[in-house]
Order: C-alpha cells, then structure tokens, then sequence
C-alpha cells in the first residue's frame, strides 16, 4: 500500500502551487528600483591578442553608466579553481590565471572583454556597438592531441604548454596492468569520443546585485546550486568582501544540471560594479550567450583496452583519455575526468588490476566542467561500450559476460580506491530482464525485420558515486572546499518548524520531500514543516546541491539536527510529564511514558520550550532550536541496469528509441514519485547525448552549435514513455535514511545502453560496426551501415 | 513610442512600447507578469507561450504593439476563479509534470490549446504538439501523463505509477 505521509510516500509537491500559477520567483524576476543592465561584450574569435579597446564613443551614448574593461579590474583576482589535481610525477597541476574580463588575450569565443552598464538593456546593447575592440588573431588550439605536440601553439603563454595535468591511477598498478594485459587470453580494445555537450538548465543565468554603502553589505541573487560556495570563492578569492558583508541569494532556480555550481565571472562583474556605479546592476544571459559561456559537459576522447582470459574473467584494463579543460579551469574542473571518472572504471566488476591515464588539455574552447553525472557518465560509457564489444568478440552473451564478473560481496574494496558499501547487481539486472521483456526480443525483432526495419537490444550495467563526499578524503585529494552539509531545525513556540537547510533545490522537490523526513521522524503533518534554503543569510554554512548528494548528506544532515530536536524535547516531555527521559517516546507527534497512558501533545511540549513557566531551567536552556553539519564517512554507490531497444530505418539511418527500461538501486526511497521524475530527466539527458546532442565547433573555433537552432535538445516526440523500477533495495550502511541519491543515475546509464542497442540492431542485419560516436545521428549511423 | 491596448487576463491595461519591444516583454517588464519565461533568444524553447485571442503563441515573436486590441491570457489567469488550480494544473501537479518549474507556465498554456483543439489526444499527438515546448527536467513522461489525465483519458500502462 502506498503510504499517504512522510518517508515513502508519494507526496505532491507543495512548490508546484507557485510554478503552476506562474508565481515562482526566479532570478530574472527580481527587479531593483533604480537597476542599471549589463550587456557584455564577448569574443567572437577563439584565440587573439587584444590590441586596443576603445569605449570613448560608447560611454558617451544615452543612458550609459560606464563601459568596464579589464584594467577597471586591477588589482581584483582571478575567478578561482576549486581543486588542485597533483599529477603522477608527484607534480601540482597547471593553473592559469581566470580573470573576470580578459586581460591582453581572448581565449574562446565567448570569453569577456568589455561590459557595458547602461539605464536600459537596449540602451546597453546599443552602446556595445560602439565600442572599438581591435584584436589580432591567433591560431586556435582546438584538437587535444595535436595541443600537445611540441611547439604547439599555447592558450596561456605563461604556461609551459597545454597540458593542464597527466594524471595515472593507480599509479603503482601501471606496470601490473600492462603485463596483465600483455599476457592476456583476450584483449578487447575501442577507441571511443565522449561528446562536448551543454547542460541547458531552461532558465539561462542571471545576476542581480546590489551595494549599500551605509553597511558596505554587498546582496548578489544568482542563478546558482550553491550559493554558500559562491559567497566564499567570490569574496574570498575575487573580490576580497568578507563573508559578513556579503549575502547570496538563490532564490528558484530553473534547472542546474551542473551548469549552475560554479563561480562564474558575470556574479563576480555584477557585484563589483552595483559597488562602482552607486547601482543596483542586473544581467540575464540570453541563450546564445549561454552557449559560450556556461561550463561545457563531458568532451573525452578515449582508448579503453579490456583483457580477459578464456572464460570471459576480467583480468585487467587500462584506459587512456584526452579531457578537454577549455580555455580556463572552471571551479570543479580538474576533478571531474581523475577523482570522479578514474575512481569508477570498477564498474560493477571484479577486475582486480586497473591503470587510468588521463591528460587534460587546454583548448581554445569554453571551460568544461561538471555536467548532470561528471566523470561518471564518462567512466560507464567506455566501459559498458568496452564489455558489450567484449562480449562479441568472445562469443558470449552480454548479459552473461556481465554476470560472470559482478561483484557480489560487500563491501568491497575496488583497485581504484573506493569502497561499495552495498549492492545486488543481479538483482538489478534480473529485473531489467523481466520489465524489459527480455525474452519475447526475438519475436519483437522479427516483426521489425518483416517491417523492413532493424531492431536492437542494448544493456548497462552502472555504478556510480553520489553522496559527495567525505571532506578529509576529498581534501587530499585536491578539493579546496569541505564537503559536509548543513541543516538547522527551528521548532517554533506552536510546533510548527522551519528547516534551514544548506542543500539547495532547483527542480528537486527538496521543499517537500526534506519536510516528508523531518515529518516522519516526530510524527506530525508535513504541511507543519517549511524548507528555508537558497540564502546565506538565513540557511547555515552548506555546500550545496550537485553530485546527487543533497538527500545523502543534507538529508542527514537534517536528520542529525531532528534527533538533537527530539533528544531536548523528551527532557522537556520528561519534566511536564514528571518521568523519566529513559521511559519517554514519541509517536504520532506525542510523548508517552512507556507503560503509562501519561502523555503530553507535540505542541504543548514546544509551548513550554519557547514559554518555560514550567521548566527545568536549571539544566537546560529554553528553545527548540538545533543546528547539525554532516560529513559523509564514505560515498554512496546506487547502481543499476538499464536496457534501451531501438528500430533503425535502414534506408535513412534513424533511430527509433522503440522503448527504455530502468532497474535502479538507490537504496531507501523518500518520494517515489519524485525519484521517478529524476530518472525521467536523467535518461532524457543521456539519451539525447547518445541520440541528438552535440557541441561542435569548426576548425577557427568558431563555437557551431551556438543555440537552438544548432544545439539539437530533445523534444518531446524523440523519446518514448520510459519504464522504470526502484525496488531492489539494498539500503546504504554508513547514512542515517539508508538513501545513495538517485539525480544523475538516468544520464549515466542510458547513453552505452542506447549505443549498444544500436550496434546490435546493426549487427543482427549483418553490419561489421562495432562502434559509432554519440550522437547517433542518421548520417552517422548510415555512413556506419554503408561504409 | 507607441501606445498599446489590450485586455490581459481579463483586465484592460494601456502601455506605451517601443516598436521593438516584444509582446513578452510588455508582459513580463511593464504588467510584472513574470510567470511568462524566456528561455532562449531564437523563438524555439516554448517557455513563453501565452493565449491571444484564444490561439497559442509564443510570446517573443509578436511585438507588442500587434497585440494592441487582442485579448491576452498568461498563466496567471489559468487557476479556477476561486484560485484553485484548473484541471490541467492540477493534473500537472498530480502527475508531477514540472521540477524546476521554468518551462512549466509554457507546458500548461500549450496543453490548454492542444485540449481546446483536440479534446482527447493520443499519446503522439500531445508529443507532436509539444514539439515547440523544450523541457529539460521531466524527459517529457509526466507531462505527457499529465495532458492525458487532463483530458479525462487513462494514462498509458507503461506509465503506471
């Protein structure tokens, strides 16, 4: 039966009350009295050297306040990076400068020169116009291998080439790796690209800012996942505004998907400037600029070498990866192809032996960064690409080949690092088989083929990491930030409650499904409990959402700070009832004294804290007010299997994706319906890598797919009705809800499984094709068919 | 300058527009209602799809000064009188059609005129219609969902809950 209220329960969502009515508040819909608009001024040539930069004519143009050029910015730092990645000689990274407007040099297109702060947006742009930038071109360095041949030309000169890192995990395995895989029975090898994607939240970003110089207190609302690491990277590190006097606001956000964690120059330009025009100052990006200027996902180009001996046993792999940096290290950059990629290439598998390689290069492209999955999409890509490759080479059922090498015992300590705490993969893929109706293909294959039409199967298997992360863990690894989460719970005087908490939600439900917990631990309606999040100066010091971390860690978070709340309010129930505090229990928001019928009411307990006529003062303060930070002791690790089967129109190329099934275990489940709808999303998101999306540019740089017109998004009629399943359940040990997180599984898993349905369809037909690059387009997989 | 018009969800206003500004900027900037969205500069994300004169239209490709006389609804003026939320919201909400709630006001104005026009859709025809509204949280399942139980129709098996 499914429950009507708190853990487990389908709850609808409260936030959907102001989104359906049009009443969300996102940022684009604050408006300071008396704003002023910045309209920026971009390169629109990847590599150059700036000569001059005129802005006379413009700052004399109606309505403008002041055109802004890097040397308005001396003496301000760089947009900072938030993890230094040490490289397999033992070596710190390369790191280059970021400023806020380019400095001497453009580095992609779309990178900053000049912004112009006018009375109106029009105005703003029109002034744009008249500012005279001369630049001198440079040769662009686009394709990663050739960046880092010698005497290549360099995106920062300061730099002793493109090579931003070159990394190897497990480094001591390196030479055990290659004389495994030397000696193997069987070795299967793929070259494979991970495509340039953008993560295009629908709301594009937006920066309001605005100064009081009677407090010197800076308020910036932004677009952002985290605003609390926002307030630290840009007051910290850029503009040097101590934490105090500098309040970030997120309120909706419409969509993240990655895109919306880092720091980026825009907030750091609004906030300076609303302090040097006496002006509140406002930027909403279009669309177009979005494109060139919001971090870039994924973009790998991969040779993954997988050695197994006569039965199929995996013995040892070895990968070799070019990561695209861009021209600049956004804020989590250098950590998404290592700690988040190199970490998973276990997959759900028992090699014992793995060596990762990976260089990151600068390019004269925007900066790459984290998007919807980061690193792992990548890692399962290659890998569950690799096994289905495997598996017919040998001869052997994917299916199969896949069971043969599960890991089945937990926890499990991989050879890249990390531990699975929990897990049943064939549990996962069983019920793959079954919902996916497996066994009835065959029948469905043959009714394709007399329709003149190939039909294809494809599995993968996933694992990944969520619940980032443990702060020691990740401090020596590189990051630069802790990775806790925050909440405090604020039981008012009538018992109803505000929880404050410092995960951040922007299409989550976390303003439901956080109160479904808080709700289900004292027993008392969720419609009793509000979720404060999104500004700093109301929530405590949180990291933010990403990484499919906020129930993991903020919801534990959350759960630590009730448990303090419900501690203090039996010594308060205690003292009312005269009892015991060891013989009080709460249920169904009342306390009771175990085998008495004494019992004293949710309400009339937090009334006495906040009205403590009758009160043991002597030992405890009044109020019902508790704060906890939460730090993971370890990732979690949901899993799952996932089958796509596709129909290709031999004649064009098309594909079909005839149907999509998704076995997923997440652990315990807080909405089921909210878990679902992150599934939904996911497997669209991956889907459209594998089928429509790509980000390409031309040989000058010039940015190709620069919007809508060229980005291909994927619409309602490219995709099917999706089947998914969380029911195989094997709860995380080292939480206190048992939850792994459950955002970035769809785009993780589904993009090998689209592709390995593809070449199965292809090869059913009698097709040597044993890879096509995402995405699979009906050129390419026509030229694939006809090559 | 020129002096605009209109009666928007129900109430007649009168603004003065620059030729150039857009119907969804007369909207959003001049009447405050920023329940319509803009989600791209090259008419294609369908957040800012409103009802003139009773037809679907995306807001960014009408200038304002074309709406002059017409007859404008937002999702503003889509909830029941009583303020409670209409049939297709409230099938939105029940089916969890929206997260982050960005393209969600375009969602509803496009699946009134769909319903309007076709009472009973099948489940290809609300995708085909959509084709104009991009959504990159919900893989379009709970909207499609959602339109179906709008119309008093059974959702597909394989979306069972």
């Amino acid at each position: 039966m499914p429950k009507d209220g708190g853990i487990g329960a389908s709850s609808k969502r409260r936030e959907d009350l102001r989104f359906l009515t049009g009443k969300g508040k996102y940022t684009d819909d604050m408006n300071i009295h008396g704003q002023a608009y910045a309209y920026f001024i971009r390169s629109d040539v990847a590599h150059g050297t700036i000569n001059s930069i005129d802005t006379s004519a413009a700052e004399a143009m109606p309505g403008v306040e002041k055109v802004f050029t890097a040397t308005d910015f001396e003496g301000v730092g760089g947009v900072p990076c938030g993890w230094q990645v040490t490289d397999r000689f033992g070596e710190a990274m390369q790191e280059p400068k970021h400023p806020v407007l380019a400095e001497g040099k453009v580095r992609h297109v779309g990178d900053p020169i000049a912004v112009v702060v006018a009375d109106s947006l029009a105005e703003a742009r029109d002034a744009a116009e008249a500012v005279e930038i001369d630049i001198t071109e440079l040769e662009p360095v686009l394709n990663m291998k050739d960046a880092l041949k010698d005497g290549a030309t360099k995106v920062h000169d300061d730099l002793t080439s493109n090579l931003c890192y070159d990394w190897g995990f497990v480094e001591e395995n390196r030479d055990a790796v290659d004389a495994a895989i030397k000696g193997a029975h069987h070795v299967t090898t793929l070259e494979l690209k991970n495509n340039r994607l953008v993560a295009n939240p629908m709301e594009p970003r937006v920066a309001v800012a605005d100064y009081d110089d009677s407090t010197q207190e800076h308020t910036l609302y932004t677009t952002s996942q985290n605003p609390h690491v926002i307030r630290l990277l840009m007051g910290a590190f850029v503009l040097g505004i101590p934490e105090h006097k500098l309040r970030v606001v997120a309120p909706d956000v419409g969509g993240g998907f990655g895109a919306k964690i880092y720091h980026y120059a825009e907030e750091a330009f609004c906030t300076f400037a609303a302090k040097a025009v006496g002006r509140p100052v406002k930027w909403t990006s279009s669309r177009s600029e979005a494109f060139m200027s919001d971090a870039h996902g994924r973009d790998h180009v991969t040779k993954i070498e997988l050695a197994m001996d006569e039965n199929g046993k995996f013995l040892a792999l070895r990968t070799d990866t070019h990561a695209n940096m861009g021209a600049y290290l956004s804020t989590f950059a250098p950590s998404i192809p290592t700690w988040l990629h190199g970490t998973l290439m276990a997959g759900n598998y028992t090699t014992p032996l793995i060596y990762v390689n990976v260089k990151a290069v600068f390019t004269n492209t925007v900066p790459v960064d984290a998007y919807r999955g980061a690193g792992r999409p990548e890692a399962t890509f290659q890998l569950e690409r690799v096994v289905d490759k495997a598996a017919r080479e040998m001869g052997i059922d994917p299916v199969e080949l896949r069971r043969r090498n599960f890991i089945t015992e937990f926890p499990y300590a991989t050879p890249v690092a990390v531990e699975y705490d929990t897990g049943d993969y064939h549990a996962t893929m069983d019920k793959l088989l079954e919902m996916s109706d497996h066994a009835g293909f065959e029948a469905r294959a043959a009714e394709s083929k007399a329709n003149g039409k190939l039909r294809g199967f494809g599995i993968a298997h996933y694992i990944e990491a969520c619940g980032i992360a443990p702060s020691n863990l990740v401090g020596q690894l590189g990051a630069r930030a802790g990775l806790y989460e925050s909440a405090t719970v604020r039981v008012n005087a009538t018992g109803s409650i505000s929880v404050m908490t410092g995960s951040h939600s922007h299409g989550q439900g976390h303003e439901t499904s956080f109160a479904q917990v808080v709700a289900d631990m004292i027993g008392i309606d969720e419609q009793q409990i509000d979720i404060v999040h999104g500004d700093t100066s109301k929530t405590p010091m949180g990291m933010g959402t990403y990484g499919s971390r906020s129930i993991a860690v903020g919801g534990s978070a959350m759960v630590r700070a009730t448990e303090k709340i419900i501690n203090k309010a039996k010594k308060i129930a205690a003292h009312l009832m005269e009892a015991s505090e060891g013989d009080i229990e709460l249920k169904d928001g009342a306390f009771t004294v175990a085998g008495t019928d004494k019992s004293v009411a949710w309400g009339d307990v937090t009334l006495a804290a906040y009205v403590p006529h009758n009160y043991p003062l002597e030992d405890m303060e009044p109020g019902l007010e508790e704060t906890a930070f939460y730090d993971p002791a370890n990732f979690t690790y949901p899993s799952g299997a996932y089958g796509c089967e596709v129909e290709v129109d031999p004649e064009t190329g098309k594909v079909t994706v005839l149907g999509f099934s998704a076995a997923d275990d997440f652990g315990n489940i807080i909405n089921p319906m909210i878990v679902e709808g992150q599934v939904h999303g996911g497997l669209a998101q991956g889907i459209g890598q594998a089928l429509v999306e790509n980000c390409a540019y031309d040989e000058n740089g010039q940015l190709l797919s620069g919007s809508y017109m060229d980005y291909t998004m994927p619409r309602a009629d490219d995709l099917p009705m999706f089947n998914v399943d969380h029911s195989s359940i094997t709860p995380c040990t080292h939480n206190p809800l048992g939850v792994k997180g459950c955002g970035e599984a769809g785009a993780i898993g589904s993009p090998p499984a689209l592709v390995n349905a593809v070449v199965d369809a292809l090869q059913r037909a009698g097709h040597d094709v044993t890879h096509i690059d995402m995405p699979l387009t009906p050129d390419r997989v026509w030229s694939a068919m006809n090559s | 300058m020129t002096k605009v018009t209109l009666t928007v969800n129900g109430k007649t206003v009168s603004k003065s527009v620059e030729g150039r500004t857009l119907l969804s900027s007369l909207l959003r900037e001049d009447l405050n209602l920023t329940g319509t969205h803009i989600g791209c500069d090259t008419s294609q994300c369908g957040a800012c799809v409103v009802h003139v004169n009773g037809e679907a239209v995306k807001s960014c490709t009408m200038f304002a000064a074309e709406a002059d006389g017409a007859e404008v609804k937002t999702i503003e003026g889509m909830a029941n009188a009583d303020g409670s939320l209409s049939v297709i919201q409230a099938a939105f909400q029940e089916h969890h059609g929206l997260q982050c709630g960005f393209c969600t006001p375009g969602m509803v104005m496009s699946a009134a005129a769909l319903l309007k026009d076709n009472p009973k859709p099948s489940e290809v025809e609300i995708r085909a219609y959509l084709e104009g509204n991009l959504c990159r949280c919900t893989g379009y399942h709970n909207i499609v969902k959602a339109i179906m139980a709008a119309s008093g129709q059974d959702v597909p098996a394989v979306a069972a809950e």
